[in-house]
Protein backbone atom coordinates (compact mmCIF):
# COMPACT_ATOMS: atom_id res chain seq x y z
CA UNK A 1 0.00 0.00 0.00
CA UNK A 2 2.80 2.40 0.86
CA UNK A 3 4.30 1.61 -2.54
CA UNK A 4 1.18 2.93 -4.24
CA UNK A 5 1.20 6.20 -2.37
CA UNK A 6 4.72 7.22 -3.36
CA UNK A 7 4.62 9.73 -6.20
CA UNK A 8 6.68 7.58 -8.58
CA UNK A 9 4.60 4.45 -8.28
CA UNK A 10 1.41 6.47 -8.44
CA UNK A 11 2.66 8.02 -11.66
CA UNK A 12 3.45 4.57 -13.04
CA UNK A 13 0.01 3.33 -12.07
CA UNK A 14 -1.57 6.33 -13.76
CA UNK A 15 0.47 5.81 -16.90
CA UNK A 16 -0.90 2.28 -16.95
CA UNK A 17 -4.54 3.09 -16.19
CA UNK A 18 -4.59 6.16 -18.46
CA UNK A 19 -3.10 4.01 -21.19
CA UNK A 20 -5.87 1.45 -20.63
CA UNK A 21 -8.48 4.19 -20.87
CA UNK A 22 -7.06 5.20 -24.25
CA UNK A 23 -7.18 1.57 -25.36
CA UNK A 24 -10.84 1.58 -24.28
CA UNK A 25 -11.31 4.70 -26.37
CA UNK A 26 -10.18 2.77 -29.43
CA UNK A 27 -12.72 0.04 -28.68
CA UNK A 28 -15.42 2.68 -28.26
CA UNK A 29 -14.53 4.15 -31.64
CA UNK A 30 -14.79 0.76 -33.30
CA UNK A 31 -18.15 0.15 -31.69
CA UNK A 32 -19.42 3.49 -32.98
CA UNK A 33 -17.96 2.96 -36.45
CA UNK A 34 -18.69 -0.59 -37.50
CA UNK A 35 -17.94 0.55 -41.03
CA UNK A 36 -14.26 0.83 -40.16
CA UNK A 37 -14.34 -2.69 -38.83
CA UNK A 38 -15.89 -3.91 -42.07
CA UNK A 39 -13.22 -2.06 -44.06
CA UNK A 40 -10.59 -3.68 -41.85
CA UNK A 41 -12.15 -7.04 -42.69
CA UNK A 42 -12.35 -6.42 -46.40
CA UNK A 43 -8.84 -5.07 -46.89
CA UNK A 44 -6.98 -8.31 -46.13
CA UNK A 45 -9.50 -10.32 -48.14
CA UNK A 46 -8.94 -8.06 -51.14
CA UNK A 47 -5.18 -8.33 -50.74
CA UNK A 48 -5.33 -12.10 -50.56
CA UNK A 49 -7.45 -12.33 -53.68
CA UNK A 50 -5.53 -9.67 -55.58
CA UNK A 51 -2.09 -11.02 -54.91
CA UNK A 52 -2.93 -14.67 -54.42
CA UNK A 53 -4.94 -15.15 -57.59
CA UNK A 54 -4.10 -12.21 -59.89
CA UNK A 55 -0.33 -12.05 -59.42
CA UNK A 56 -0.10 -15.61 -58.22
CA UNK A 57 -1.28 -16.96 -61.55
CA UNK A 58 1.90 -15.61 -63.18
CA UNK A 59 4.55 -15.98 -60.48
CA UNK A 60 6.81 -18.99 -60.00
CA UNK A 61 7.77 -19.61 -56.40
CA UNK A 62 11.52 -20.24 -56.15
CA UNK A 63 12.05 -23.86 -55.20
CA UNK A 64 8.44 -24.65 -56.13
CA UNK A 65 5.36 -24.57 -53.96
CA UNK A 66 1.99 -22.88 -53.77
CA UNK A 67 2.17 -19.09 -54.36
CA UNK A 68 -0.52 -18.40 -51.76
CA UNK A 69 1.55 -20.24 -49.15
CA UNK A 70 4.47 -18.08 -50.27
CA UNK A 71 2.36 -14.91 -50.21
CA UNK A 72 0.75 -15.03 -46.75
CA UNK A 73 3.92 -14.27 -44.75
CA UNK A 74 4.40 -11.25 -47.02
CA UNK A 75 0.84 -10.05 -46.38
CA UNK A 76 1.31 -10.55 -42.65
CA UNK A 77 4.38 -8.32 -42.88
CA UNK A 78 2.50 -5.72 -44.90
CA UNK A 79 -0.33 -5.56 -42.36
CA UNK A 80 2.27 -5.25 -39.59
CA UNK A 81 3.68 -2.13 -41.21
CA UNK A 82 0.21 -0.55 -41.35
CA UNK A 83 0.78 0.27 -37.67
CA UNK A 84 2.86 3.29 -38.67
CA UNK A 85 0.01 4.80 -40.64
CA UNK A 86 -2.70 4.13 -38.07
CA UNK A 87 -0.91 5.62 -35.07
CA UNK A 88 0.48 8.52 -37.07
CA UNK A 89 -2.97 9.53 -38.30
CA UNK A 90 -4.57 9.24 -34.87
CA UNK A 91 -1.86 11.27 -33.16
CA UNK A 92 -1.89 13.95 -35.85
CA UNK A 93 -5.70 14.18 -35.72
CA UNK A 94 -5.69 14.59 -31.93
CA UNK A 95 -3.02 17.27 -32.21
CA UNK A 96 -4.83 19.13 -34.98
CA UNK A 97 -8.23 19.07 -33.26
CA UNK A 98 -7.01 20.30 -29.89
CA UNK A 99 -7.64 16.95 -28.17
CA UNK A 100 -3.90 16.70 -27.44
CA UNK A 101 -4.01 20.11 -25.76
CA UNK A 102 -6.91 18.95 -23.63
CA UNK A 103 -4.88 15.89 -22.57
CA UNK A 104 -1.93 18.13 -21.78
CA UNK A 105 -3.99 20.53 -19.67
CA UNK A 106 -5.37 17.65 -17.59
CA UNK A 107 -3.70 16.08 -14.58
CA UNK A 108 -2.88 12.96 -16.60
CA UNK A 109 0.36 10.99 -16.53
CA UNK A 110 2.58 12.65 -19.09
CA UNK A 111 3.63 9.47 -20.88
CA UNK A 112 0.15 7.98 -20.94
CA UNK A 113 -0.86 9.37 -24.33
CA UNK A 114 1.93 7.89 -26.48
CA UNK A 115 1.89 4.64 -24.46
CA UNK A 116 -1.89 4.44 -24.66
CA UNK A 117 -2.04 5.09 -28.40
CA UNK A 118 0.63 2.54 -29.22
CA UNK A 119 -0.96 0.05 -26.84
CA UNK A 120 -4.32 0.60 -28.53
CA UNK A 121 -2.69 -0.07 -31.88
CA UNK A 122 -1.41 -3.43 -30.65
CA UNK A 123 -5.00 -4.36 -29.95
CA UNK A 124 -6.08 -3.30 -33.44
CA UNK A 125 -3.07 -5.20 -34.72
CA UNK A 126 -4.12 -8.42 -33.03
CA UNK A 127 -7.55 -8.07 -34.56
CA UNK A 128 -6.28 -7.49 -38.09
CA UNK A 129 -3.79 -10.33 -37.71
CA UNK A 130 -6.61 -12.65 -36.69
CA UNK A 131 -8.61 -11.63 -39.75
CA UNK A 132 -5.58 -12.12 -41.97
CA UNK A 133 -5.01 -15.60 -40.52
CA UNK A 134 -8.62 -16.46 -41.28
CA UNK A 135 -8.29 -15.22 -44.86
CA UNK A 136 -5.04 -17.17 -45.25
CA UNK A 137 -6.54 -20.40 -43.96
CA UNK A 138 -9.42 -19.98 -46.40
CA UNK A 139 -7.11 -19.84 -49.43
CA UNK A 140 -5.03 -22.81 -48.33
CA UNK A 141 -2.19 -21.28 -46.34
CA UNK A 142 -1.02 -23.42 -43.38
CA UNK A 143 1.74 -23.18 -40.79
CA UNK A 144 3.67 -26.46 -41.10
CA UNK A 145 6.11 -26.52 -38.22
CA UNK A 146 3.90 -26.92 -35.18
CA UNK A 147 2.67 -24.67 -32.42
CA UNK A 148 5.86 -23.16 -30.98
CA UNK A 149 7.39 -21.78 -34.20
CA UNK A 150 3.94 -20.53 -35.26
CA UNK A 151 3.48 -18.63 -32.02
CA UNK A 152 7.03 -17.32 -32.35
CA UNK A 153 6.24 -15.93 -35.78
CA UNK A 154 3.15 -14.10 -34.54
CA UNK A 155 5.03 -12.76 -31.51
CA UNK A 156 7.72 -11.47 -33.83
CA UNK A 157 5.08 -9.66 -35.92
CA UNK A 158 3.47 -8.12 -32.85
CA UNK A 159 6.84 -7.01 -31.47
CA UNK A 160 7.85 -5.30 -34.68
CA UNK A 161 4.37 -3.84 -35.00
CA UNK A 162 4.63 -2.34 -31.53
CA UNK A 163 8.03 -0.84 -32.35
CA UNK A 164 6.69 0.54 -35.63
CA UNK A 165 3.70 2.11 -33.91
CA UNK A 166 6.17 4.30 -31.99
CA UNK A 167 7.58 5.53 -35.29
CA UNK A 168 4.02 6.49 -36.24
CA UNK A 169 3.49 8.17 -32.87
CA UNK A 170 6.60 10.29 -33.35
CA UNK A 171 5.78 11.33 -36.90
CA UNK A 172 2.19 12.13 -35.92
CA UNK A 173 3.37 14.29 -33.02
CA UNK A 174 5.78 16.16 -35.27
CA UNK A 175 3.43 16.86 -38.19
CA UNK A 176 0.41 17.72 -35.93
CA UNK A 177 -1.85 17.87 -38.94
CA UNK A 178 -4.08 15.17 -40.39
CA UNK A 179 -3.68 16.35 -43.96
CA UNK A 180 0.10 16.37 -43.70
CA UNK A 181 -0.05 12.89 -42.18
CA UNK A 182 -2.13 11.70 -45.12
CA UNK A 183 0.67 12.74 -47.46
CA UNK A 184 2.75 9.89 -46.09
CA UNK A 185 0.21 7.20 -46.91
CA UNK A 186 1.15 6.74 -50.62
CA UNK A 187 4.71 5.90 -49.52
CA UNK A 188 3.40 2.83 -47.80
CA UNK A 189 2.81 0.67 -50.85
CA UNK A 190 6.22 1.06 -52.57
CA UNK A 191 7.94 0.59 -49.21
CA UNK A 192 6.25 -2.73 -48.49
CA UNK A 193 6.49 -3.92 -52.09
CA UNK A 194 10.20 -3.20 -52.37
CA UNK A 195 10.85 -6.46 -50.57
CA UNK A 196 10.58 -10.20 -50.89
CA UNK A 197 6.97 -10.08 -49.65
CA UNK A 198 5.29 -10.66 -53.00
CA UNK A 199 7.95 -11.66 -55.49
CA UNK A 200 11.35 -13.33 -55.27
CA UNK A 201 14.11 -10.71 -55.25
CA UNK A 202 16.49 -12.75 -57.42
CA UNK A 203 15.38 -11.03 -60.60
CA UNK A 204 15.70 -7.44 -59.31
CA UNK A 205 18.55 -5.20 -60.49
CA UNK A 206 21.45 -5.17 -58.02
CA UNK A 207 20.77 -1.84 -56.31
CA UNK A 208 17.07 -2.57 -55.92
CA UNK A 209 17.85 -5.99 -54.57
CA UNK A 210 20.20 -4.42 -52.02
CA UNK A 211 17.39 -2.12 -50.77
CA UNK A 212 14.97 -5.00 -50.71
CA UNK A 213 17.35 -7.30 -48.81
CA UNK A 214 17.84 -4.70 -46.08
CA UNK A 215 14.18 -3.67 -45.92
CA UNK A 216 12.75 -4.83 -42.56
CA UNK A 217 9.64 -5.99 -44.45
CA UNK A 218 11.86 -8.60 -46.10
CA UNK A 219 13.34 -9.75 -42.82
CA UNK A 220 9.90 -10.18 -41.25
CA UNK A 221 8.63 -12.01 -44.32
CA UNK A 222 11.67 -14.31 -44.42
CA UNK A 223 11.44 -14.97 -40.68
CA UNK A 224 7.78 -15.94 -40.88
CA UNK A 225 8.31 -18.11 -43.96
CA UNK A 226 10.98 -19.95 -42.04
CA UNK A 227 8.91 -20.27 -38.84
CA UNK A 228 5.72 -21.30 -40.66
CA UNK A 229 7.62 -23.64 -42.95
CA UNK A 230 6.16 -21.90 -46.01
CA UNK A 231 7.86 -22.12 -49.40
CA UNK A 232 10.35 -19.54 -50.61
CA UNK A 233 12.57 -19.54 -47.53
CA UNK A 234 15.75 -18.05 -48.95
CA UNK A 235 18.80 -20.18 -49.58
CA UNK A 236 22.23 -19.80 -51.12
CA UNK A 237 24.46 -16.73 -50.88
CA UNK A 238 22.34 -14.32 -48.82
CA UNK A 239 22.64 -10.82 -47.44
CA UNK A 240 23.04 -10.93 -43.64
CA UNK A 241 19.47 -9.83 -42.79
CA UNK A 242 18.01 -12.64 -44.89
CA UNK A 243 20.42 -15.24 -43.56
CA UNK A 244 19.41 -14.25 -40.01
CA UNK A 245 15.85 -12.98 -40.39
CA UNK A 246 14.69 -13.58 -36.82
CA UNK A 247 17.71 -11.81 -35.33
CA UNK A 248 17.22 -8.97 -37.83
CA UNK A 249 13.60 -8.46 -36.79
CA UNK A 250 14.60 -8.47 -33.12
CA UNK A 251 17.37 -5.94 -33.81
CA UNK A 252 15.06 -3.68 -35.84
CA UNK A 253 12.44 -3.78 -33.08
CA UNK A 254 14.96 -3.01 -30.35
CA UNK A 255 16.53 -0.19 -32.34
CA UNK A 256 13.18 1.42 -33.20
CA UNK A 257 11.97 1.20 -29.60
CA UNK A 258 15.23 2.61 -28.22
CA UNK A 259 15.07 5.56 -30.59
CA UNK A 260 11.39 6.34 -30.90
CA UNK A 261 10.02 5.70 -27.40
CA UNK A 262 12.15 8.42 -25.75
CA UNK A 263 11.81 10.68 -28.78
CA UNK A 264 8.02 10.44 -28.85
CA UNK A 265 7.61 10.85 -25.10
CA UNK A 266 9.86 13.88 -25.17
CA UNK A 267 8.06 15.40 -28.12
CA UNK A 268 4.71 14.87 -26.40
CA UNK A 269 5.92 16.52 -23.21
CA UNK A 270 7.57 19.42 -24.94
CA UNK A 271 5.40 22.45 -24.73
CA UNK A 272 4.17 23.82 -27.98
CA UNK A 273 3.22 27.22 -29.21
CA UNK B 1 -8.12 42.17 -0.70
CA UNK B 2 -7.82 38.41 -1.11
CA UNK B 3 -5.14 37.09 -3.43
CA UNK B 4 -6.28 36.92 -7.02
CA UNK B 5 -6.86 33.35 -8.23
CA UNK B 6 -5.35 34.13 -11.61
CA UNK B 7 -2.27 36.29 -11.52
CA UNK B 8 0.15 37.09 -14.30
CA UNK B 9 2.95 39.58 -14.31
CA UNK B 10 5.15 40.72 -17.17
CA UNK B 11 4.41 37.74 -19.43
CA UNK B 12 6.48 37.78 -22.60
CA UNK B 13 6.46 35.30 -25.43
CA UNK B 14 7.93 35.50 -28.90
CA UNK B 15 7.61 33.18 -31.87
CA UNK B 16 10.55 33.93 -34.11
CA UNK B 17 10.35 37.63 -34.87
CA UNK B 18 6.76 37.96 -33.71
CA UNK B 19 6.27 39.22 -30.19
CA UNK B 20 2.96 37.70 -29.15
CA UNK B 21 3.12 38.97 -25.57
CA UNK B 22 5.07 42.04 -24.51
CA UNK B 23 4.71 42.20 -20.77
CA UNK B 24 1.13 41.15 -20.09
CA UNK B 25 -0.24 41.65 -16.56
CA UNK B 26 -3.50 40.15 -15.42
CA UNK B 27 -5.25 39.68 -12.12
CA UNK B 28 -8.60 37.98 -11.64
CA UNK B 29 -10.27 37.79 -8.21
CA UNK B 30 -11.94 34.52 -7.24
CA UNK B 31 -15.48 34.02 -8.50
CA UNK B 32 -15.36 36.73 -11.17
CA UNK B 33 -15.69 36.51 -14.93
CA UNK B 34 -12.81 38.28 -16.58
CA UNK B 35 -13.21 39.05 -20.25
CA UNK B 36 -9.96 39.35 -22.16
CA UNK B 37 -10.93 41.39 -25.15
CA UNK B 38 -8.78 42.01 -28.16
CA UNK B 39 -8.50 41.72 -31.92
CA UNK B 40 -7.04 38.68 -33.68
CA UNK B 41 -3.34 38.43 -33.02
CA UNK B 42 -3.49 40.51 -29.83
CA UNK B 43 -2.00 37.64 -27.82
CA UNK B 44 -5.16 36.37 -26.11
CA UNK B 45 -4.69 32.72 -27.00
CA UNK B 46 -0.97 32.80 -26.19
CA UNK B 47 -1.80 34.16 -22.74
CA UNK B 48 -4.41 31.45 -22.12
CA UNK B 49 -2.00 28.74 -23.26
CA UNK B 50 0.60 29.92 -20.78
CA UNK B 51 -1.93 30.13 -17.94
CA UNK B 52 -3.20 26.62 -18.80
CA UNK B 53 0.38 25.20 -18.68
CA UNK B 54 0.44 24.42 -22.40
CA UNK B 55 3.23 26.83 -23.14
CA UNK B 56 6.01 28.44 -21.09
CA UNK B 57 6.56 32.21 -21.06
CA UNK B 58 9.93 33.58 -22.20
CA UNK B 59 9.80 36.00 -19.26
CA UNK B 60 7.47 36.95 -16.44
CA UNK B 61 5.51 34.57 -14.25
CA UNK B 62 1.97 33.49 -13.57
CA UNK B 63 0.15 31.74 -10.75
CA UNK B 64 -3.16 29.94 -10.58
CA UNK B 65 -4.57 29.64 -7.05
CA UNK B 66 -1.07 30.41 -5.81
CA UNK B 67 0.66 27.70 -7.89
CA UNK B 68 3.27 28.65 -10.43
CA UNK B 69 2.22 27.62 -13.94
CA UNK B 70 5.74 26.53 -14.88
CA UNK B 71 7.17 24.98 -11.72
CA UNK B 72 3.92 23.55 -10.28
CA UNK B 73 2.13 22.67 -13.49
CA UNK B 74 0.62 19.50 -12.00
CA UNK B 75 -1.08 21.43 -9.20
CA UNK B 76 -2.34 23.97 -11.71
CA UNK B 77 -3.74 21.28 -14.03
CA UNK B 78 -5.70 19.77 -11.17
CA UNK B 79 -7.51 23.11 -10.71
CA UNK B 80 -8.24 24.33 -14.22
CA UNK B 81 -10.50 23.53 -17.11
CA UNK B 82 -9.83 24.58 -20.67
CA UNK B 83 -12.27 24.90 -23.52
CA UNK B 84 -10.55 26.13 -26.59
CA UNK B 85 -11.38 27.37 -30.04
CA UNK B 86 -11.60 23.80 -31.26
CA UNK B 87 -14.23 21.42 -30.08
CA UNK B 88 -11.51 19.27 -28.54
CA UNK B 89 -13.45 16.03 -28.31
CA UNK B 90 -13.27 12.71 -30.10
CA UNK B 91 -15.69 12.97 -33.01
CA UNK B 92 -15.92 9.23 -33.39
CA UNK B 93 -17.19 8.65 -29.88
CA UNK B 94 -20.59 9.54 -28.46
CA UNK B 95 -21.00 12.57 -26.23
CA UNK B 96 -21.35 10.30 -23.21
CA UNK B 97 -18.34 8.26 -24.35
CA UNK B 98 -16.22 11.40 -24.49
CA UNK B 99 -17.25 12.56 -21.03
CA UNK B 100 -16.61 9.12 -19.54
CA UNK B 101 -13.21 8.89 -21.20
CA UNK B 102 -12.10 12.32 -20.05
CA UNK B 103 -13.50 11.55 -16.59
CA UNK B 104 -11.39 8.40 -16.39
CA UNK B 105 -8.37 10.33 -17.63
CA UNK B 106 -9.00 12.81 -14.83
CA UNK B 107 -8.61 9.81 -12.49
CA UNK B 108 -12.19 9.64 -11.33
CA UNK B 109 -13.19 6.11 -10.36
CA UNK B 110 -15.24 4.45 -13.11
CA UNK B 111 -18.58 4.76 -11.36
CA UNK B 112 -17.94 8.38 -10.46
CA UNK B 113 -16.86 9.18 -14.03
CA UNK B 114 -20.11 7.71 -15.36
CA UNK B 115 -22.21 9.52 -12.78
CA UNK B 116 -20.51 12.84 -13.50
CA UNK B 117 -21.00 12.37 -17.25
CA UNK B 118 -24.75 11.81 -16.77
CA UNK B 119 -25.02 14.75 -14.43
CA UNK B 120 -23.28 17.17 -16.82
CA UNK B 121 -25.26 15.96 -19.83
CA UNK B 122 -28.49 16.45 -17.92
CA UNK B 123 -27.61 19.82 -16.56
CA UNK B 124 -26.46 21.29 -19.86
CA UNK B 125 -29.25 19.83 -21.95
CA UNK B 126 -27.35 17.23 -23.94
CA UNK B 127 -29.03 14.11 -22.57
CA UNK B 128 -31.02 13.51 -25.77
CA UNK B 129 -27.88 13.59 -27.90
CA UNK B 130 -25.69 11.79 -25.37
CA UNK B 131 -25.59 8.46 -27.18
CA UNK B 132 -25.11 9.84 -30.65
CA UNK B 133 -21.74 10.13 -32.29
CA UNK B 134 -20.25 13.62 -31.94
CA UNK B 135 -19.56 13.73 -35.69
CA UNK B 136 -23.31 14.25 -36.13
CA UNK B 137 -23.56 17.14 -33.62
CA UNK B 138 -24.20 20.73 -34.67
CA UNK B 139 -21.44 23.29 -34.09
CA UNK B 140 -23.20 24.62 -31.01
CA UNK B 141 -23.67 21.17 -29.48
CA UNK B 142 -20.00 20.35 -30.01
CA UNK B 143 -18.92 23.52 -28.24
CA UNK B 144 -21.29 22.79 -25.41
CA UNK B 145 -19.88 19.29 -25.09
CA UNK B 146 -16.38 20.75 -25.21
CA UNK B 147 -17.36 23.18 -22.48
CA UNK B 148 -18.83 20.58 -20.16
CA UNK B 149 -15.87 18.27 -20.77
CA UNK B 150 -13.73 20.93 -19.14
CA UNK B 151 -16.05 20.90 -16.11
CA UNK B 152 -15.63 17.24 -15.17
CA UNK B 153 -13.28 17.97 -12.29
CA UNK B 154 -15.21 21.05 -11.09
CA UNK B 155 -12.34 23.40 -11.92
CA UNK B 156 -11.66 26.43 -9.78
CA UNK B 157 -10.70 28.36 -12.88
CA UNK B 158 -12.19 27.82 -16.30
CA UNK B 159 -10.41 29.17 -19.38
CA UNK B 160 -12.69 29.76 -22.32
CA UNK B 161 -10.75 30.69 -25.40
CA UNK B 162 -13.18 32.30 -27.84
CA UNK B 163 -15.96 29.87 -26.92
CA UNK B 164 -18.49 31.19 -29.43
CA UNK B 165 -16.37 32.09 -32.45
CA UNK B 166 -18.13 30.87 -35.56
CA UNK B 167 -21.41 29.98 -33.85
CA UNK B 168 -24.87 31.14 -34.85
CA UNK B 169 -26.65 33.57 -32.49
CA UNK B 170 -28.82 30.91 -30.91
CA UNK B 171 -25.89 28.64 -30.08
CA UNK B 172 -23.99 31.62 -28.72
CA UNK B 173 -26.90 32.33 -26.42
CA UNK B 174 -26.84 28.74 -25.19
CA UNK B 175 -23.13 28.91 -24.43
CA UNK B 176 -23.69 32.19 -22.61
CA UNK B 177 -26.41 30.60 -20.48
CA UNK B 178 -24.07 27.72 -19.64
CA UNK B 179 -21.32 30.13 -18.59
CA UNK B 180 -23.74 32.05 -16.37
CA UNK B 181 -24.70 28.78 -14.67
CA UNK B 182 -21.07 28.09 -13.87
CA UNK B 183 -20.54 31.51 -12.48
CA UNK B 184 -23.50 30.96 -10.19
CA UNK B 185 -21.55 27.95 -8.83
CA UNK B 186 -18.63 30.21 -7.99
CA UNK B 187 -16.28 29.15 -10.78
CA UNK B 188 -13.82 31.80 -11.84
CA UNK B 189 -13.94 32.26 -15.59
CA UNK B 190 -11.34 33.77 -17.84
CA UNK B 191 -12.95 34.33 -21.20
CA UNK B 192 -11.18 35.55 -24.29
CA UNK B 193 -13.30 36.99 -27.02
CA UNK B 194 -13.22 39.28 -29.98
CA UNK B 195 -16.94 39.94 -29.64
CA UNK B 196 -17.59 43.07 -27.66
CA UNK B 197 -21.19 42.20 -26.90
CA UNK B 198 -20.05 38.87 -25.46
CA UNK B 199 -17.66 40.59 -23.07
CA UNK B 200 -20.33 43.15 -22.23
CA UNK B 201 -22.88 40.49 -21.35
CA UNK B 202 -20.73 37.96 -19.54
CA UNK B 203 -17.78 39.71 -17.99
CA UNK B 204 -17.60 41.36 -14.58
CA UNK B 205 -14.22 42.81 -15.47
CA UNK B 206 -12.65 43.39 -18.82
CA UNK B 207 -9.00 43.52 -19.79
CA UNK B 208 -8.50 45.03 -23.21
CA UNK B 209 -5.48 43.46 -24.88
CA UNK B 210 -3.73 44.88 -27.89
CA UNK B 211 -0.36 43.92 -29.34
CA UNK B 212 0.59 41.69 -26.44
CA UNK B 213 -0.25 43.87 -23.49
CA UNK B 214 -3.23 44.95 -21.44
CA UNK B 215 -4.08 48.50 -22.41
CA UNK B 216 -7.10 49.01 -20.15
CA UNK B 217 -8.97 47.24 -17.37
CA UNK B 218 -12.21 47.83 -15.56
CA UNK B 219 -15.84 46.86 -15.44
CA UNK B 220 -17.74 47.44 -18.68
CA UNK B 221 -19.31 50.53 -17.09
CA UNK B 222 -15.98 51.91 -15.96
CA UNK B 223 -14.52 51.45 -19.40
CA UNK B 224 -17.50 53.17 -20.96
CA UNK B 225 -17.22 56.02 -18.50
CA UNK B 226 -13.63 56.68 -19.58
CA UNK B 227 -14.78 57.97 -22.94
CA UNK B 228 -17.88 59.78 -21.72
CA UNK B 229 -21.46 59.73 -22.95
CA UNK B 230 -22.50 59.93 -26.56
CA UNK B 231 -24.95 62.15 -28.33
CA UNK B 232 -26.73 60.71 -31.38
CA UNK B 233 -28.58 63.00 -33.78
CA UNK B 234 -30.76 61.88 -36.67
CA UNK B 235 -31.64 64.62 -39.18
CA UNK B 236 -34.77 64.66 -41.31
CA UNK B 237 -32.98 65.82 -44.46
CA UNK B 238 -29.61 64.20 -45.18
CA UNK B 239 -28.51 67.42 -46.88
CA UNK B 240 -28.54 69.11 -43.47
CA UNK B 241 -26.03 66.66 -41.99
CA UNK B 242 -23.06 68.97 -42.52
CA UNK B 243 -24.72 71.90 -40.76
CA UNK B 244 -25.68 69.58 -37.90
CA UNK B 245 -22.07 68.43 -37.64
CA UNK B 246 -20.89 72.04 -37.39
CA UNK B 247 -23.36 72.78 -34.61
CA UNK B 248 -22.39 69.70 -32.63
CA UNK B 249 -18.66 70.31 -33.08
CA UNK B 250 -19.10 73.79 -31.59
CA UNK B 251 -21.12 72.47 -28.67
CA UNK B 252 -19.04 69.38 -27.83
CA UNK B 253 -15.63 70.73 -28.67
CA UNK B 254 -14.79 67.70 -30.84
CA UNK B 255 -15.91 66.47 -34.23
CA UNK B 256 -18.43 63.64 -34.68
CA UNK B 257 -16.95 60.14 -34.32
CA UNK B 258 -19.32 58.54 -36.79
CA UNK B 259 -21.43 59.95 -39.60
CA UNK B 260 -23.89 57.99 -41.70
CA UNK B 261 -26.35 59.17 -44.32
CA UNK B 262 -28.74 60.87 -41.91
CA UNK B 263 -27.21 60.38 -38.47
CA UNK B 264 -24.12 61.33 -36.54
CA UNK B 265 -22.66 60.58 -33.17
CA UNK B 266 -20.42 62.76 -31.03
CA UNK B 267 -18.51 62.18 -27.79
CA UNK B 268 -19.60 64.53 -25.03
CA UNK B 269 -17.16 66.45 -22.86
CA UNK B 270 -16.78 65.50 -19.20
CA UNK B 271 -19.41 67.99 -17.98
CA UNK B 272 -21.97 66.79 -20.50
CA UNK B 273 -24.53 68.84 -22.33
CA UNK B 274 -28.14 69.71 -21.80
CA UNK B 275 -30.35 68.12 -24.41
CA UNK B 276 -32.41 71.33 -24.55
CA UNK B 277 -29.32 73.32 -25.60
CA UNK B 278 -28.60 70.89 -28.42
CA UNK B 279 -32.15 71.07 -29.76
CA UNK B 280 -32.17 74.87 -29.58
CA UNK B 281 -28.82 75.26 -31.36
CA UNK B 282 -29.86 72.84 -34.12
CA UNK B 283 -33.10 74.72 -34.53
CA UNK B 284 -31.26 78.05 -34.75
CA UNK B 285 -29.05 76.60 -37.53
CA UNK B 286 -32.19 75.52 -39.42
CA UNK B 287 -31.59 71.78 -38.98
CA UNK B 288 -34.72 69.69 -38.53
CA UNK B 289 -33.82 66.87 -36.13
CA UNK B 290 -35.81 63.63 -36.31
CA UNK B 291 -34.21 62.31 -33.15
CA UNK B 292 -31.76 63.57 -30.56
CA UNK B 293 -30.65 61.33 -27.72
CA UNK B 294 -28.00 60.92 -25.08
CA UNK B 295 -26.65 57.43 -24.44
CA UNK B 296 -23.83 55.48 -22.84
CA UNK B 297 -21.09 54.52 -25.28
CA UNK B 298 -20.93 50.95 -26.53
CA UNK B 299 -17.90 48.80 -25.84
CA UNK B 300 -17.17 48.99 -29.55
CA UNK B 301 -16.62 52.70 -29.22
CA UNK B 302 -14.47 52.22 -26.13
CA UNK B 303 -12.46 49.61 -27.95
CA UNK B 304 -11.99 51.75 -31.05
CA UNK B 305 -10.84 54.65 -28.94
CA UNK B 306 -8.43 52.50 -26.92
CA UNK B 307 -6.89 50.67 -29.83
CA UNK B 308 -7.10 53.67 -32.12
CA UNK B 309 -8.46 51.68 -35.01
CA UNK B 310 -10.58 52.87 -37.87
CA UNK B 311 -12.73 49.77 -38.21
CA UNK B 312 -14.72 48.02 -35.52
CA UNK B 313 -13.09 44.75 -34.57
CA UNK B 314 -15.26 41.85 -35.58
Amino acid sequence: MTALTSPTSRRLLWTFTDGLTLVGRELGRLRQNPGELVAALIFPAVMVVLFGYVFGSAIQVPGGGNYREYLMPGLFAMVTFLAVMGVMTRMATDAARGVMDRFRSMPMARSAVPFGQTGADSLTGLLSLAIMVGAGLLVGWRPHRGLIPTVEAFLLMMLLRYALSWVGAFVGLVVRDEQAADQFVPLFLPFTMLSNAFVPTGGMPGWLRFLSDWNPVSALTAASRRLFGNPGAPSGDLAWPLAHPVATVLLWSAALLLIFVPLSVRTYRRKGR
Amino acid sequence: MADPIVFAEGLRKSFGDVQALRGLDLSVPRGRVCGVLGPNGAGKTTAVRILATLSDPDAGHARIAGYDVVRQAGEVRARIGLAGQHAAVDEKLTGRGNLRMFGRLSHLPRREAHRRADELLERFGLTDAADRQVAGYSGGMRRRLDLITSLILRPEVLFLDEPTTGLDPRSRGEIWDSVRELVADGTTVLLTTQYLDEADRLADDIAVVDQGRVIATGTPDELKATIGDRLDVVVEDPAALRSAATVLTTLAGTGPTTMDADRLSVALPGGGLRLADVVRELDRAGVAAADVRLRRPTLDEVFLRLTDRKEPVR
